[in-house]
């Protein structure tokens, strides 16, 4: 048996030369950066380096709980995550449905066309489009908002209460259309006998979207929802880095933001920022194995 | 009774359909409009920019705006740099992937399995900003375009997905047949597979190249020379950053104009660095569709 592995091995070892080079990059760039999740348990000093470096257990991470910031990045991060799964997710469900339900082939495509543009878009020019709108002086939402009622239109990006609006829905605004693309070729895939057998029994196009359509889509949107609620706590770090001002800082600190802003400016406390992006890596972590196992148990649809 | 009962339910649907058509007119409208209306702010006057005039229709045209952002160095050279890593990293991205996923595609590899899993595992868990930002300094690669080429170069859904296309494309008889004549695994994979595979590479080279042309985190982390800035970090710097600078304050009359002429800049800026993925989307639609549709595959 142990031979015949190694003979088989023999017999592939031009595929095992055609991995090695993705093989030393993913161990150099993702598995050495693991090995350097280490200096959150130590006081990193920058002579000594990752392994040199004095070990100190637990102490950035008492020092992160015990910190004031730490319920507010927590707390911050919950809010846009769990405002963003929930506005975020039904969306694009809802406007698969819509699109499916055109019976004008052409003014689908346009829809779809046109809703799939903001999707490349880049967050720098996304965050810019979105500061212009909402500026209280040039912006076109201010310009509107002065044609109807006459008034000053208020301050709305340094107001800290807007801040999850804004990132949520300037994210819906670029991606609904592209997110819903699988649920729209889910329901292409629709066998149009059932639309048929429903409409002679007389069912009404919108009865045909609840009992046919939305059914055929919930096994994909299932997966989706356990992929997004998995990602929940990695809240990327650049559209809110970049929407933050230091008026709304009280809701837009997240924890990758403050980790930044710990770990590589002002004094730069490496062991400390490591720790904290651990702590956020943990959890996600966590997060993607637990939804995944309630998946596997009440839908059979899961990950791995 | 039958056919009044069809016809009323027709007459329901009719409403239905109408709805329907309302709701994603108004919807594809609200996508539409912010677009449209930074596209005709561009083409209008400092002055009516900075005044709020432009609602719809560029408002006493003018190409003040793109004459201001051609004449900025920076811009111009984190336009050609972008254009350079757009290209370079595409390149090593695509060959990285194809030479990880054709190998993890087939069936008679020994340990596929556990090295798929090596790959996969960075997927749910990785080192975080710090660690990563020791590593690329300890590489020497800060401030250098290596930062921004190297890191990130497998994305390992990008690699799920061509590996997916690999096995259900790549039809297990046509290997069988080439290996009777003892052909190698080589020669198999670039002689055979790499022809067939033309539709999975067009779409991760898109996938890639968009994510380099729009990439922002990289170069903030890694670069301080301005001669390598991308286009990004620019429009950050105009786009997000701009305060104006108080040594250069001047009469009111001066700063007024100037001050319309950046607000101008800022939405020539968006039309000039979105232009060229929006201009090419049109073509690419449906290998990026078809992208999304062999990713969601379950790998």
């Amino acid at each position: 048996m142990k031979k015949g592995l190694a003979r088989r091995m023999m017999n592939r070892r031009q595929l095992y030369i055609m991995l090695l080079l993705p093989i030393i990059y993913i161990v150099v760039f993702s598995y050495v950066p693991m090995l350097g999740l280490q200096i959150a348990f130590k006081k990193f000093d920058g002579n000594a380096g990752i392994w040199g470096s004095q070990w100190i257990g637990l102490q950035n991470f008492i020092k992160f709980f015990n910190s004031y910031q730490f319920e507010r990045v927590l707390k911050n991060t919950l809010v846009v995550s769990v405002y963003h799964l929930i506005a975020g997710f039904p969306i694009p469900i809802i406007f698969a449905l819509l699109i499916n339900a055109v019976r004008s082939k052409r003014y689908k495509k346009a829809v779809q066309m046109i809703t799939y543009v903001p999707h490349f878009i880049s967050v720098v020019v996304l965050v810019g489009i979105t500061l212009q709108m909402f500026d209280s002086r040039i912006g076109l939402v201010a310009t509107i908002y002065t044609l109807l009622t006459k008034q000053p239109m208020p301050e709305i990006l340094g107001n800290p209460s807007a801040f999850p609006h804004l990132y949520v829905w300037s994210g819906i605004w670029q991606n609904t259309g592209w997110n819903s693309i699988i649920y729209i070729a889910a329901l292409a895939g629709v066998d149009s006998e059932l639309h048929e057998a429903a409409t002679v029994d007389g069912a009404s196009r919108l009865k045909r979207v609840f009992y046919i359509d939305l059914p055929s889509i919930i096994p994909t949107a299932t997966i989706l929802l356990i992929m997004n609620a998995g990602k929940m706590m990695s809240v990327g770090f650049e559209k809110v880095y970049l929407l933050q001002n230091p008026l709304n800082l009280r809701t837009s600190e997240i924890i990758s933001t403050y980790v930044y802003k710990v770990g590589l400016t002002g004094f730069s406390d490496f062991s400390y920022a490591t720790a904290i992006g651990l702590f956020n890596s943990v959890i996600n972590f966590l997060l993607i194995i637990i939804v995944n196992q309630i998946s596997k148990k009440i839908s059979d649809s899961s990950l791995w | 009774m039958f056919l009044s009962k069809k016809r009323l339910g027709s007459r329901n649907d009719e409403v239905f359909y109408f709805v329907t058509n309302a709701i994603l007119a108004v919807i594809t409208l609200l996508v539409l409009y912010p677009l449209i209306y930074i596209v005709s702010a561009s083409f209008s006057s400092p002055n009516a920019v900075s005044s709020g005039k432009v609602i719809l229709f560029p408002v006493e045209f003018s190409l003040e705006g793109y004459e201001a952002v051609f004449k900025n160095n920076m811009i111009v050279s984190g336009y050609a740099n972008s254009l350079f890593y757009t290209i370079a990293g595409t390149v090593i991205n695509v060959g990285l992937t194809l030479i990880a996923a054709y190998p993890l595609s087939r069936k008679d590899l020994p340990g596929k399995n556990i090295l798929m899993f090596i790959f996969s595992f960075t997927m749910i868990f990785n080192g975080g900003i710090i660690p990563n930002y020791i590593l690329i300094r300890d590489l020497g690669m800060i401030n250098t375009r290596w930062a921004l080429l190297l890191p990130g170069a497998i994305s390992v859904y990008n690699m799920i997905v061509t590996r997916t296309f690999f096995q259900s494309n790549i039809p297990i008889e046509l290997y069988e047949a080439t290996s009777l004549d003892g052909g190698s695994d080589f020669k198999y994979f670039t002689s055979v597979v790499l022809p067939l595979s033309k539709a999975v590479i067009a779409v991760i080279s898109l996938f890639y190249a968009l994510s380099h042309w729009n990439a922002f985190f990289n170069a903030f982390l890694y670069l301080n020379n301005k001669s390598l800035f991308p286009l990004q970090i620019v429009l950050r710097d105009i786009l997000i950053s701009t305060s104006i600078d108080p040594s250069l304050v001047l009469d009111p009359e001066t700063m007024a104009a100037r001050q319309g002429l950046a607000d101008l800049l800022k939405y020539s800026l968006i039309v000039v660095a979105s232009a060229p993925m929006i201009c090419l989307y049109p073509f690419v639609q449906k290998f990026f569709i078809k992208g999304v549709m062999i990713g969601s595959i379950k790998g």
